[in-house]
């Protein structure tokens, strides 16, 4: 049985320290900049601040992962050079990397560092993680939200190094690491510059007949109707019309959220060592629910115990659940 | 030789779904007749395409190799089912032709023996470009969304290591591939039961806003820009940077006329207006873009202040 590790996301020093508190096996974190996948506003922390976090969260025995998960555009290699030796010099207790030249600094620079490969590398397939293991050493691969349950299951057969799987949260749809959607509609890169459908270029306009559209950078991404919650404009969570679909359809996916709580037990046992919860950008609160319902749930699960799942289920705030890739191919 | 003479034109790979047919008709006429040096074949989108048109690809390689023409093979940019990493490793095994790789687990399978390195790859950078040279990579393109300031640095780089940079001049924008199949899923359908409906769209499938600006392309699981990517007024930077290979993608215009306005223009046998004009023209009421290149949004076209 895998150690079922549980990977909570800490986007504030305060959510950092409410995590670790509500019982993760570990939070991770990323700097104040374009080096790692959710470069917001107002999230994430200064060098002082994780240093802080580093012992708050170790003294409890809870350790903490560093996000270094974006491609540096050629020129501007050097800042993430410098996050990752601010990192090792905190002693952060593992990298996640998606690049191979920051891949290869590490192994060369800090080769007693721990490298988990990132979602953002896209490594979907044995040969593929086996590739970063060997060639950088790299000790966990966090999967793509691609693969069914017996997929993983062959796959880590396959390979020499940990999983982490995504449990919770956004649901993402396209091959993280490979997407320039936001790039080409707004001119921020998610790859480059850690942004991703960015709040800055949103708008909600309320129409004459009480119809509210949802835009970024100027496109209209959805259009609710009266009954309608308006939701957030990601590009791949819009409504498009085509050729062939004169009303506007869902081309990519519904605006539903990730939930495998009910997966929990054949992850598990299909040898999934760590399970990630998304969402560094959500509230104090939230994390806090979520991180303890789901501590529950897999000491529950790891003490033979049923586990009530009906607990993460009201956690969602009404939003529409998928198992999405990991239930069925019929996703794809 | 002005360096001019030395930037070499490249045809990539099809990503569509052209029936076999097509495909046949479309390399004779490029062996003939497209003023281009080097032509990427294979199928890089979807492996459940690849049995309509592999059986053809020893007959299309000597056809363009005849012609002059230098072929690469390019592997498939999403590898997760067994068929696909067969299909990697397949390819990684070749001797000739040339082979671009467009997925971590070819340069796995592939080990360092020399290869290219596709657009699918992430080589963003000066130090992923290093060691992608330490393991044997002999060229690269660079991705489509990299701005102009960042290729200067990378071409640089990787011209300081021997290396050959490509960057994409021409044809649609890939700007995401996922697992899903977004052709089957607009017609109700999966991806195993796909039934093949992105044959019908040659140029890919239109997404338009509900307020009917066209924005995106569907290819199957790729998803595309719907503009054209034109760098026509940019090339000369580019070859003053260090880019030796600029790259069209096949779209459904007359690709052998799109070739020889970029081949005339690489050559400076025609004024920048000029060649802008002859590419309107073959393409029709499609936009054209270079956001990307001036680190903008990609759907915009950003004219050039100091174009001569």
């Amino acid at each position: 049985m895998s150690i079922a590790e549980l990977i909570c996301p800490a986007g504030t020093p305060a959510a950092l320290r409410t995590a670790v508190d509500a019982g993760a096996d570990a939070v991770y974190c990323g700097f104040q900049d374009a080096t790692n996948a959710r470069n917001f506003p107002g999230l994430n922390f200064t060098p002082d601040e994780l240093a802080e976090a580093v012992v708050y969260a170790h003294a409890k025995g809870t350790k903490v992962l560093l996000a270094l998960n974006t491609y540096p555009p050629a020129g501007k290699v050097d800042l993430w050079r410098q996050a990752a030796d601010t990192g090792a010099r905190l002693g952060i207790d593992a990298f996640i990397v998606a690049d191979m030249g920051v891949a290869d600094y590490f192994a060369q620079t800090h080769p007693q560092v721990r490298l988990h490969l990132s979602v953002q590398a896209a490594a979907s397939s044995p040969e593929a993680i086996r590739y970063y293991c060997e060639r950088f050493g790299v000790k966990r691969v966090v999967l793509p939200r691609i693969l069914t349950i017996p997929e993983i299951k062959q796959v880590r057969k396959e390979i020499p190094c940990e999983i982490e799987s995504f449990i919770f949260g956004n649901h993402g749809l396209m091959v993280e690491g490979r997407c320039s959607l936001t790039n080409y509609l707004t001119g921020q890169s998610t790859n480059m510059d850690g942004v991703c459908s960015p709040a800055s270029d949103v708008e909600y306009k309320r129409h004459a007949d009480g119809t509210m559209s949802s835009q970024l950078a100027g496109f209209t991404i959805d259009c609710f109707g009266l009954d309608e919650k308006a939701g957030y404009p990601t590009i791949c969570k819009g409504r498009y019309t085509a050729p062939h679909r004169a009303d506007a359809y869902y081309a990519f996916e519904e605006p539903v959220s990730l939930n495998l709580s009910r997966l929990l037990p054949e992850l598990i046992d299909a040898g999934v060592h760590a399970f990630k919860i998304e969402g560094r950008q959500r509230s104090k609160s939230y994390v806090r629910g979520v991180v303890r319902a789901f501590r529950q749930a897999v000491d529950d699960i790891r003490a033979g115990r049923p586990a009530d799942m009906a607990n993460l289920v009201a956690l969602t705030e009404g939003q529409k659940q998928t198992q999405g890739a990991f239930e069925t191919k019929k996703w794809r | 030789m002005a360096v001019t003479d030395m930037t070499k034109l490249t045809l990539g790979p099809i990503t569509y779904h052209w029936s076999a047919e097509d495909r046949r008709d479309f390399y004779a006429r490029i062996a003939d007749e497209a003023p281009v040096d080097e032509v990427y074949l294979g199928e890089v989108i979807c492996s459940k395409r690849a049995p309509f048109h592999e059986p053809d690809l020893p007959d299309t390689i000597a056809r363009l190799e005849r012609a002059g023409k230098t072929v690469i093979l390019s592997s498939l940019a999403e590898v997760m089912l067994k068929r696909e990493g067969k299909a990697t490793v397949d390819l990684a095994a070749m001797d000739a032709p040339e082979i671009e790789i467009n997925n971590a687990a070819g340069l796995y399978a592939r080990g360092d023996r020399p290869h290219r390195i596709g657009p699918f790859m992430n080589a963003y950078n000066e130090a992923t470009i290093a060691w992608m040279a330490r393991q044997g990579a002999s060229h690269v393109c660079l991705p489509a969304e990299l701005p102009g300031e960042a290729i200067a640095v990378a071409a640089k780089a990787a011209r300081d290591l021997g290396l050959d940079v490509e960057v994409q001049v021409f044809g649609r924008a890939s700007l995401a591939v996922s697992a899903r199949c977004y052709h089957a899923r607009s017609h109700g359908r999966t991806k195993d039961n796909c039934q093949f409906v992105c044959e019908d769209d040659a140029d890919g499938m239109p997404l338009c806003t509900t307020d009917k600006w066209a924005i995106l392309r569907v290819n199957g699981i790729q998803t595309q820009s719907e503009s054209y990517v034109n760098l026509l007024p940019e090339m000369p930077q580019l070859v003053s940077v260090g880019v030796t290979h600029m790259r069209l993608m096949p779209q459904t215009v007359d690709m052998v006329a799109v070739a020889q306005v970029f081949r005339d223009a690489l050559d400076r046998k025609s004024d920048s207006g000029d060649a802008e004009k002859a590419l309107k023209d073959i393409c029709g009421d499609v936009a054209f873009s270079n956001g990307f290149y001036h680190g903008q949004a990609g759907y915009r076209r950003i004219a050039l202040a100091t174009a001569t």
